[in-house]
């Protein structure tokens, strides 16, 4: 194990914040119960545009600085207008965002400075799925890969470890590595 | 029936236990439900060896190891009959066939009730073991179809037990790799489900793993030591065996062997088991934790100059794993007719009517001194030192915990002496006070 001596980090992530939680939520894990919120309204077409601006946690109704919007679309070669990313496009910018605030908040932890934090990412996918052409084949990704080029103050093991512990604790990443009860109404 | 302390369990820890309260001095009993090493008779698979080398059970006041090979693993046989030769070399004072049903605050400490009549004690301490049951995860054995059968390793004893077909092992810590390989050797084809686990070479630059982790003092770093005590206690069993002396059973060797590698199982939908696609990212934590301990060893070897004494460091290679790791099986058409939980194990506190267990029902405990005056537990993962769980562990944390055990002895003593003098205007001396106060020193 490397000794790491007392330096002065800055990746920008409030790690004494997130240990605070981390303490008073394992005194209290009522609080630690959130439900993210998303409104969508279909625009025309395959458009549709998605609102997120309050959500639920820490015991009670929260919200963000300002609203947040996107717009959801298909490629000129689905015969769409492509007024936006494509839904699963959007899958991958919140698997990118996970991991790359995991790798953030991680190499605080460990006094590593980050200088660059780059990822790379493909899911692919046979739409034969989506297109109803053969059953056999799953509609989703049928496989993701992330490729990250990160410079930092660290040896390659370092850098590979902080990869694998944003990995382990992230949300988006075992929202897609496991499966999940989904449950669509009509009110 | 009355005594100083109450010893629940005559295992290693609490025959240790014994040991230190004797050398104090200080009254107490040992009652088992079964008979010495009752866990070791009757829970655990034929096959079995100790994964901790036989000079690694060093316990307090004992050191005959009756002409073994220090360096060897001892089978079932041969560890039940090691703590039997144990109990009787310290004159432990067990009562066996007793079973402890309950355990209740009184004024003065403890009242115990038992299948054989009722103790009051001072002081209790829990030696009833940590892996007294199997965790089955609830929600998924239950959804099982009813083709499959369900066997927890405390059920299993051998491959003869299970039909032919298929085996879903799932786990693959120490227990899920070797029960995994002696199924597989037994030509039931085995799927293990991995989650998070631990590799580890059985023998390093020349050594067994266990002799460096011991030299090095990494079984010595203490509860107050570690930033996470919570992650710790929570850390899995290194993937090690002791059978076929020196071999290293990791997952590509489980691989070479015939054995396919999935996932964590992370739900069981219309009789299909789901995997968790993470594999790749739990077998690169695996190795990257492997190699870290592997540098702490390379870097004491330096730090002590040993370098001309022990053969060069070497790296492994990388867990393998398929391209794409299958995230699904449909058990009945997939042929697996068995499912072996191989999840880990917990202790069993259902008798404990003392208010110590938090939410998730574990003991709320500081280094074995359980927040309960007088309660003190033994045997649980890092207790007090990462080798707490271990034989090996017993006698040092036996030897603290008697220590805070007498000094309780000696104020509660002092107390009673207070209220006795106080009521009756007059100091009288019980022999149990005096005894009490006069062996602590
Ligand atoms: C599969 C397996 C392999 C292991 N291999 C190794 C190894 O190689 N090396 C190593 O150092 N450690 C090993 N361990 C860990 C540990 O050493 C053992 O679990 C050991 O048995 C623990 O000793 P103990 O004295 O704490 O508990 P136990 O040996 O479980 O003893 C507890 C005793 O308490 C009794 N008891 C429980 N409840 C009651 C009650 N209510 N009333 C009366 N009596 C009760 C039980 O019958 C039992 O005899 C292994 C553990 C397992 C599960």
């Amino acid at each position: 194990m490397t000794a790491v001596a007392e330096k002065q980090v800055q990746n920008g992530v409030n790690v004494e914040a997130l240990l605070g939680a981390r303490e008073a939520l394992s005194k209290a894990p009522e609080a630690a119960r959130f439900n993210w919120k998303a409104t969508s309204k279909w625009v025309g077409g395959t458009h549709t545009r998605t609102h997120m601006k309050s959500f639920f946690g820490l015991g009670g109704d929260q919200s963000h600085k300002s609203e947040f919007s996107f717009d959801t679309d298909h490629p000129e070669i689905f015969a769409s207008e492509d007024k936006g990313a494509t839904p699963v496009e959007m899958v991958l910018t919140g698997l990118a965002g996970c991991l790359t605030a995991g790798v953030a908040a991680v190499a605080q932890m460990r006094k590593i400075q980050l200088r660059s934090v780059k990822a790379t990412l493909e899911g692919s996918m046979d739409i034969q799925g989506i297109l109803g052409i053969d059953s056999d084949v799953r509609n989703g990704f049928d496989g993701v890969t992330v490729k990250f080029e990160i410079d930092a103050d660290a040896t390659k093991q370092e850098i590979e470890a902080l990869v694998a512990q944003s990995q382990k604790r992230s949300a988006v990443y075992d929202i897609l590595t496991n499966p999940t009860n989904v449950t669509v109404s009509v009110s | 029936m009355r005594t100083d302390v109450v010893i629940v369990g005559a295992g290693h820890a609490g025959l240790a236990m014994s040991r230190r309260l004797g050398e104090r001095s200080i009254d107490h009993v040992v009652l088992e439900r079964g008979e010495v090493a009752n866990s070791w008779k009757t829970e655990r698979w034929d096959s079995l060896r100790l994964l901790t080398p036989t000079w690694q059970s060093r316990l307090p006041g004992f050191a005959d190891a009756s002409g073994e090979d220090p360096h060897g693993f001892r089978t079932m046989p041969e560890t039940i009959a090691f703590l039997e030769r144990y109990a009787w070399a310290i004159s432990a004072p067990v009562h066996q066939h007793t079973a402890v049903n309950s355990v209740r605050r009184t004024e003065e400490g403890y009242a115990v009730q038992t299948s054989r009549g009722a103790w009051r004690s001072r002081a209790v301490v829990l030696a009833s073991g940590a892996c007294n049951i199997a965790n089955v995860p609830r929600q998924l054995a239950a959804a099982l179809p009813a083709a499959v059968a369900s066997f927890t390793p405390h059920q299993y004893r051998n491959p003869s037990q299970l039909e032919q077909g298929g085996v879903l092992v799932v786990g693959a810590s120490a227990t899920g790799v070797q029960l995994a390989e002696e199924i597989q050797r037994s030509g039931r084809q085995v799927t293990l489900a991995v989650a998070e686990h631990i590799r580890m070479p059985r023998r390093y630059r020349g050594r067994d793993i266990q002799w460096w982790m011991d030299a090095a003092g990494i079984l010595d770093l203490r509860h107050d030591e570690v930033d996470d005590l919570g992650r710790v206690r929570e850390v899995p069993s290194l993937q090690l065996t002791g059978n076929d002396q020196g071999r290293m059973l990791d997952l590509n060797a489980l691989t070479a062997s015939g054995v396919r590698l999935a996932g964590r199982l992370a739900g069981l939908r219309d009789g299909k088991a789901l995997f968790s696609g993470a594999l790749a990212n739990q077998v690169a934590l695996s190795d990257l934790k492997m190699n870290r301990l592997l540098d702490a060893i390379d870097g004491w070897v330096s730090e002590k100059g040993l370098e001309g004494e022990v053969p060069p460091p070497e790296r492994f290679e990388p867990t393998r794993i398929e391209a794409s790791p299958p995230l699904a099986l449909d058990l009945v058409r997939g042929g697996i007719r068995t499912v072996l939980w191989a999840t880990g194990f917990r202790p069993d506190y259902s008798w404990l009517e003392v208010p110590a267990l938090d939410r998730k029902g574990r003991l709320r405990h500081d280094g074995g001194v359980v927040d309960a005056p007088g309660l003190y537990v033994m045997g649980l993962p890092f207790l007090r030192r990462r080798k707490s769980a271990l034989i090996d562990g017993a006698g040092e944390d036996a030897r603290e915990l008697s220590a805070h055990l007498a000094t309780h002895l000696d104020q509660r003593a002092g107390i009673d002496l207070l209220m006795r003098s106080t009521m009756s205007g007059g100091t009288k001396f019980t022999s149990s006070v005096l005894s009490a106060s006069t062996s602590s020193t």
